[in-house]
């Protein structure tokens, strides 16, 4: 085990972390705000103390299931940060813009009193106050809409729906009003929400509270749309989206929640539109996002014992692609596999394989093979649900295809 | 055991000031309107009528390609503005341009909007009628039938955590009462106490259904009790009932931070729009009953010339004071010129995202190849 991890640590390029620190400082929070899509990259300097390397290491998570992650051989108990699970850090993000900017709110079903569903609000309301973090009755259309008529007035509201799956009912204030008011005005009014909410696959939650949203949502124009997989992105995307004026929906997903993770105690913020390096390599570039990212990287173990070298991306950003640190990579490594969770057809793997080979078509030594999951609604069942899903040892049979 | 009957039998009164005649009821209590105001209101519903004949001919003639008239409630759309304040927002449906009227949207602005040009504030994006103004607190016009009430809910709800000294003003029609925003918006903003004004124009039709085919209950007013909010009927065509009505609504609404539910009775005299032809489906001599019995401007006419404040000479002077002014306004916006390609791609997000950047020069590189194929009036 702490073999492999130092492997891994030891194979990489000593510029080749994407993940920024800013001090918390609100002329940098202004500088993020005015960068430029194609974002310059770190250099690999860091603003803090804290080695990169040393970080990456830390995170590279060794099981493919949610669970606490395993610390690796070096000593931990000495590092500065704090430890903490995915919804705290979540958490963690929402409470600190919630006092760096008092238009900050939350809506949704169960965020108040109860904490949420998923603990990701729990004590915010007895620390705000009712309103500024409100109990809605049940009506996802209704709820949504409420929030956008708020950001049309000035607040920054952040919307949950307690399972991704029920903000299909939103779908028409998503669609006709999030994303479009503020083209359709003229640019008079923004929209400056954040609609958030587990989503993905669970453990035999039923075909209904299993749904991947991010397939449907991602023709609507004016949106944007990340996804989280660590600590330490969920709290950094959760303060960008609330800080972004567009409307963003942020993905998390349900089995997620309780991973472990060291997380900086500096204030840092992510970029929406920015891939996260999880392990660089040469041979192939694996594209993954949520949970997946845990597939993958537990097929990578598997891949790097029998030789191989993948380099594995985590696109976070599903819309846009953040096709700059794609791009680097597929010209790298000439192969690209995308492992997502959604269905084959018309899912975020679709369009990405479409984007790569309109860009990268020369670049390719192989055609872009994507593993999804079926076009069948989840099953209850629980050996049925699982081979729903891309399973560790279909990767690693998928590279071998690939690289042959 | 007793079940609550489906109807309470008698029907809710609607509370009206004047008689079909123009001469306020007697024992009737309202808040007189001054001379000022009512003028003003009346010279607002002139000229939204006579907005609404020459922009619907504009469109029988091709210039521009939708209209969507108000005709029938012009009492609604001037009164209820008349009393709120600038700083009260308001979300539309889209049959209340009068309430833009009565804000200072000027004809040449209301032109530029229908015409699509560049000095349009939405930028040529949206069809005509779909006004919005940002300046004058008036949201822009989204088609979709109640988007807007949970909108005017959270509206609301951003009002009563600045604890500002305004209110909110949403508008829809019967039809609209039907849709599941509706109920839930109302339900929302009784539960969460904000101060907002849901105003019902019950105008006896939804394109082709009336309302005996819309609801089974007594109107809309009903349902305001049913999720525990105030709620008055009115008569739609009487402007003092409705200025008056809206009046205390807006004090009620901001003292007590409550929600209120108005619904107006009128009759929409026009068709459902330019797509629409509603001798189909109705019978002509009921649109001519409405048009001229019941009309709401010829009504308030009666009462404003009954105080001494106009008179017929001022009548036709403004007339075509305003129809000149119009004219004019269509030539000029119709000559001005269309907003430029480049303003597809702005304001979908608040910068330029790579994708839309990279679309935009391929559309630019696609007019460069073929420029006979490209409109030579649009700018790039």
């Amino acid at each position: 085990m702490a073999a492999i991890v130092q492997g891994i640590g030891a194979t990489a390029a000593p510029s080749a972390s994407s993940n920024k620190f800013l001090l918390s400082s609100l002329g940098s929070s202004l500088l993020e705000k005015k960068r430029n899509f194609f974002v310059v990259r770190s250099d690999g300097k860091c603003y803090t103390g804290l080695n990169q390397q040393q970080r990456r290491a830390q995170n590279v998570v060794t099981n493919a299931v949610a669970t606490k992650e395993e610390k690796a051989s070096a000593a931990v108990g000495s590092k500065p940060g704090h430890e903490l699970l995915l919804f705290e850090a979540l958490r963690e993000g929402l409470e600190e813009e919630m006092d760096r900017d008092p238009c900050v709110c939350v809506m949704g079903e169960d965020v108040g009193h109860y904490g949420g569903s998923y603990k990701v609000t729990k004590g915010l309301a007895e620390k705000y106050g009712d309103l500024r973090v409100l109990d809605t009755p049940i009506a996802e259309n209704s709820f949504t809409g409420m929030g956008i008529g708020a950001a049309m007035t000035g607040l920054r509201p952040i919307v949950e729906g307690m399972n991704m799956g029920f903000l299909l009912l939103a779908f028409n204030q998503i669609s006709n009003n999030c994303g479009m008011l503020h083209y359709t005005s003229g640019g008079q009014f923004k929209i400056p929400i954040v609609i958030r909410g587990p989503g993905g696959v669970g453990r035999q939650l039923g075909a209904e509270h299993s749904q991947r949203l991010e397939s449907y949502f991602q023709s609507i124009p004016g949106i944007q749309m990340v996804a989280c997989s660590t600590a330490y992105n969920a709290k950094g995307l959760m303060k960008a989206a609330i800080r972004s004026d567009n409307p963003v929906i942020l993905f998390e997903h349900v089995l997620l929640y309780n991973l472990k993770e060291r997380i900086p105690d500096e204030e840092y913020v992510l970029n929406l539109e920015e891939a996260e390096m999880v392990r660089p390599g040469e041979h192939v570039t694996i594209l993954t996002y949520s949970r997946m990212r845990y597939h993958v990287m537990q097929a990578a173990k598997t891949l790097v014992n029998k030789g191989y070298d993948p380099e594995v991306i985590d696109i976070r950003s599903l819309k846009p692609f953040d096709l700059y640190t794609i791009g680097n990579s597929v010209k790298k490594t000439h192969r690209v596999l995308i492992v997502e969770e959604c269905m084959r057809t018309g899912g975020i793997g679709a369009s990405l394989t479409a984007a790569i080979n309109e860009n990268f078509h020369d670049h390719l030594d192989a055609p872009i093979v994507c593993l999804s999951s079926q076009d069948v609604p989840t099953p209850y069942a629980g050996t049925l649900e699982e081979w729903t899903l891309v399973q560790p040892a279909q990767i690693v049979a998928a590279v071998e295809q690939l690289c042959l | 055991m007793n079940f609550t009957s489906e109807s309470s039998g008698k029907r809710i009164p609607c509370f009206r000031v004047l008689d079909d005649n123009g001469y306020p009821i007697a024992g009737s209590i309202f808040e007189q309107v001054n001379k000022e105001i009512a003028v003003r209101m009346y010279s607002g519903m002139v000229t939204l009528q006579i907005m609404d004949t020459i922009l619907y001919e504009t469109q029988r003639q091709g210039r521009i390609s939708f209209y969507l008239t108000s005709t029938g409630e012009e009492a609604i759309n001037l009164a209820s503005a008349a009393a709120l304040s600038p700083d009260d927002v308001v979300l539309p449906q889209y049959r209340e341009p009068g309430v833009l009227l009565w804000r200072g949207f000027t004809l040449q602005e209301f032109a530029n909007q229908c015409f699509g040009n560049e000095a349009d504030y939405g930028k040529g994006r949206q069809m005509p009628i779909h006004y919005g103004s940002q300046k004058h607190n008036y949201f822009t016009v989204s088609s979709p039938i109640a988007t807007q009430l949970p909108q005017a809910a959270g509206v609301a709800y951003s009002l009563k955590m600045d604890k500002k000294d305004a209110c909110v003003v949403t508008y829809m029609g019967d039809g609209g009462t039907s849709e599941g925003d509706f109920h839930a918006a109302l339900n929302f903003a009784a539960v969460t106490e904000v101060p907002v004004i849901f105003i019902c124009r019950n105008n006896g039709w939804a394109i082709s259904t009336p309302i005996t085919e819309q609801f089974r209950s007594d109107g809309v007013v009903v349902r305001g009790q049913a999720y525990g909010i105030r709620s008055i009927r009115v008569d739609g065509n009487d402007a003092l009932a409705v200025y008056n009505s809206v009046r205390t609504a807006r004090q009620t609404a901001i003292n007590e931070q409550r929600p209120i539910l108005i619904e107006a009775l009128t009759y929409r005299v026009g068709h459902h729009s330019t797509s629409d032809d509603s001798t189909k489906y109705r019978a002509v001599d009921e649109i001519e009953h409405w048009k001229t019995a019941q009309n709401p401007v010829a009504r308030f006419r009666k009462w404003v010339q009954g105080n001494g404040w106009w008179t017929d000479e001022y009548e036709s002077e403004f007339r075509s004071n305003i129809r000149k002014q119009l004219m004019e306004a269509i030539q000029l916006a119709a000559r001005k010129e269309k907003p430029p390609i480049a303003n597809l791609f702005t304001d979908v997000y608040e910068e330029n995202a790579p994708n839309l950047v990279e679309q935009e020069r391929s559309l630019g590189e696609t007019i460069k190849k073929h420029p006979q194929d490209y409109p030579s009036d649009v700018p790039l």
